[in-house]
């Protein structure tokens, strides 16, 4: 399965689910809605958080928190 | 609803979405700060002219991305709705969203409104939506959303008469819900809305769902909510994220139907661009110290004209007040106590004023999320957190304020660690200290012809203190066995070009303060000083005169049995007895009596030291001699030895005390409001006073 700590910089996938039901809400509620494409923009040095753009902004989270971010393959 | 000649406004909003400055252009200098009731949030109060002459009273709450809570300020958010009968339950909310950013920025409106909160909404930032030529279609918007909608750009100002315009009109709240949630829990939101006696479907969802945050409930209030979810198997996160991604798909619809984007918006934007070099593996970092360097230098470079004025200024306001004044006690009590002390604190606002300018600008340009982001893998390893980034570096100026930063970090272990750590980075009170300590005992020369000497070892002294923050926090990460999750979902702001007009605001606010807060403790604390050390009792203070006279020898001069008999008197005064009793323990560190003193008055705020250090020796010295502080301190000579008393070994000892000691009791008190309790303030003092004396006493033997 595609997490989104999986996407390489610049490309893009749909979000499918979530495995993480207490981040999921937060998620949801800044825009990441399943079926709304996600791209990694770039990511943070040392395996430090990712920036992704999301519902036409841009967000960063850690990456073992995009692992949580399920995508459609 | 509250009294209708005067109505209360919200201004509520995401952050980032340009709330503050559409709030600072609404209420101009009427503004006023302070506490929401019972809690520690900042409140931003102010009051503004209607059409019709009222007068409307707005708050400016914390920034917020939906109604449910994360951190501690956006729970007053919450609180302010949902308690109808909170002192600031708004009589209409002013939504305020960024344009650029409809969507996501539509949420926390959708929630306000079925609420049943009157409300207007605000696309703020419009200007930008133009520039990047997207149409959107105010009107459909406006009937699409059932509210009063309205552009304006916080830039430029436009719009604002108009939003004066819409809010003197009553506005009403829109009766039936944006998206109605009693589909997700029907039975529910009946059974609370009967017990409860609420309208909207909302409130007693929300009733449901926040159950275990809304203070105003009783606890047999909440038992019965409780109650009711068993009975009728609700479940508050999976309802939560079906009522997002409803609400979501609503806005979707209405905010597709009502834009039109340009064909090339997939074009990388400007802050996409400068985010590839700031994030960058090296150059992001060096970008980063680059510009605490810069700060640095700045607060030393350029504030030293205007403290030099201020210095001499308030010197000279010294002299003329002794020579116009009547001598005597009073007259001594002015210029010896007051404006000796006085002139420690008004010194050092220059330095505040670019420090507080620079973190604002930080915050402002949308850099200071980046810092964040680009720092949290490291601040992990210490046991903090990216978002612990703010505090310490606003720590640089103010422990307070940076104290009360931390509540954005979500994790309680990390918010901790954080506000157990941040007194160690070097405030701007520490400043005025190592400033003088500094010019007195490093030389002003240059290093390989560029670098200020004396701007490095300031340097060294910050970077001293947040090592000893880092070094602290790993320890505090494996002693604190708390199993709590930490997040880290933040928005990274498109980059802005800062507002002067806030800029100017924020340095303003908080010079003030600083002025006004250190001003009455530095005041209070120069007056009880200097009682203390003109006053004594025994017979070495009482017959002075006598002893000093019979000590020195027949040849001397008036002048010389003046300054003989006033550093007798100071000796034998209540001051000089407190810091010989003190003495024994911090001879060690290379300190005398005079030092001890200094180091008592600073446990109540650090600044302090300089106005004792200007107290004491204007006592210490004869009275036309109205020399500058550091020129005293430079003339003293060790009683015993005849060496100069500030030697390079005691300069650098007094400056990694003050770099370490808690010397401030607003910082205990503000980490006692946080924690709630004395258990963190009491365990961080006797750290922090233990680190400091350990330091101090290793670095005067290296010398």
């Amino acid at each position: 399965m595609k997490s989104l700590a999986d996407l390489k910089v610049s490309e893009k996938g749909i979000i499918k689910s979530f495995s993480d039901e207490a981040l999921s809400v937060k998620l949801i509620e800044m825009g990441c809605l399943p079926g709304s494409e996600i791209e990694l923009n770039f990511a943070a040095p040392f395996n430090g958080p990712l920036a992704v753009k999301v519902a036409g902004y841009h967000l960063s989270l850690r990456k073992e928190e995009a692992r949580s971010v399920t995508l459609e393959d | 609803m509250s009294d209708q000649s005067k109505p209360k406004i919200a201004l509520v909003g995401n952050p980032n979405s340009g709330k503050s400055t559409l709030f600072n252009l609404l209420t101009g200098l009427s503004q006023k700060t302070g506490n929401f009731p019972g809690v520690t949030v900042d409140k931003k109060t102010g009051t503004f002219k209607l059409l019709d002459g009222r007068i409307a009273e707005v708050t400016d709450l914390p920034g917020t991305y939906s109604i449910y809570p994360k951190t501690l300020d956006e729970q007053i958010v919450q609180e302010v709705f949902l308690d109808r009968t909170h002192s600031h339950h708004p009589d209409m909310a002013i939504v305020v969203t960024d344009a650029t950013n409809l969507k996501r920025n539509l949420l926390l409106f959708t929630q306000i409104r079925d609420l049943g909160i009157p409300c207007v909404l605000v696309l703020n930032m419009f200007d930008i939506v133009q520039l990047r030529k997207v149409k959107i279609d105010l009107r459909g918007l406006s009937i699409d959303l059932g509210v009063k909608v309205l552009a304006t750009n916080s830039h430029s100002g436009d719009g604002v008469q108009a939003l004066k315009k819409i809010v003197s009109q009553a506005l009403i709240s829109s009766k039936r819900p944006f998206y109605d949630t009693y589909h997700l829990a029907s039975k529910t939101i009946d059974a609370i809305k009967e017990s409860f006696d609420l309208t909207e479907n909302y409130r007693a969802y929300q009733y449901a769902q926040q159950t275990e945050r809304l203070t105003f409930l009783s606890e047999s209030q909440k038992e019965e909510i409780r109650e009711i979810k068993k009975e009728n198997n609700f479940y508050d996160l999976p309802t939560q994220s079906q009522e997002t991604i409803g609400r979501y798909q609503l806005i979707s619809d209405i905010v597709d139907r009502n834009t039109i984007q340009p064909s090339d918006s997939n074009k990388r934007t400007i802050s996409e661009k400068i985010d590839r070099i700031v994030t960058h593996q090296v150059f992001g970092y060096a970008v980063f110290l680059g510009l605490l360097f810069l700060i640095f230098q700045s607060i030393f470079a350029w504030a030293e004209g205007p403290m030099d004025i201020i210095e001499g200024s308030i010197s000279q306001f010294g002299s003329w007040v002794k020579s116009s004044l009547p001598a005597g006690v009073v007259n001594d009590l002015i210029t010896d106590g007051i404006i000796a002390g006085l002139a420690g604190v008004l010194v050092f606002i220059p330095q505040i004023a670019i420090l507080f300018a620079f973190i604002s600008l930080l915050e402002e340009s949308g850099y200071m999320a980046r810092a964040v982001f680009l720092m949290d893998k490291l601040m992990r390893k210490f046991g903090l957190n990216g978002k612990s980034v703010v505090p310490l570096i606003s720590g640089m100026a103010c422990a307070i304020p940076a104290i009360m930063a931390t509540r954005n970090i979500e994790s309680w272990k990390d918010r901790l660690i954080t506000i157990f750590v941040t007194p160690f980075m070097s405030c701007s009170a520490r400043l005025p200290v190592y400033t003088i300590l500094i010019g007195l005992v490093v030389p002003e020369d240059h290093l390989f012809g560029v670098f200020n000497i004396q701007g490095l070892v300031l340097m060294g002294l910050y970077l001293l203190g947040f090592l000893a923050a880092v070094v602290s926090a790993i320890g505090m990460k494996y002693m604190l066995k708390v199993k709590e999750r930490s997040y880290f979902v933040m928005e990274l702001p498109d980059y802005k070009l800062p507002q002067w007009k806030n800029v100017l605001l924020t340095i303003y606010s908080k010079s003030k303060t600083f002025a006004v807060e250190a001003g009455k403790v530095i005041i209070a604390i120069s007056i009880i000083l200097w009682v203390l050390a003109s006053y004594g009792s025994g017979n070495n203070f009482k017959n002075a005169e006598e002893i000093v006279r019979s000590e020195l020898p027949q040849t001397a001069s008036q002048e010389q049995y003046e300054i003989a008999l006033s550093a007798h008197r100071l000796e034998y005064s209540y001051a000089g007895r407190f810091g010989k009793a003190i003495e024994p323990m911090i001879k060690p560190l290379g300190y005398d009596w005079k030092i001890g003193i200094a180091l008592i008055t600073s446990f109540a705020a650090r600044e302090v030291f300089v106005g004792t250090m200007s107290t004491i020796y204007s006592i210490g010295a004869s009275d036309d001699d109205e020399v500058s502080i550091r020129e005293k301190l430079r003339q003293e000579v060790d009683p015993e030895t005849g060496e100069p008393v500030y030697t390079m070994a005691l300069g650098f000892s007094l400056m990694v005390f003050y770099a370490f000691a808690m010397q401030c009791m607003s910082t205990l008190a503000i980490v006692y409001r946080e924690t709630k309790g004395w258990k963190w303030p009491l365990i961080q003092m006797v750290y922090m006073t233990a680190v400091a004396y350990l330091s101090a006493l290793v670095t005067y033997n290296i010398f």
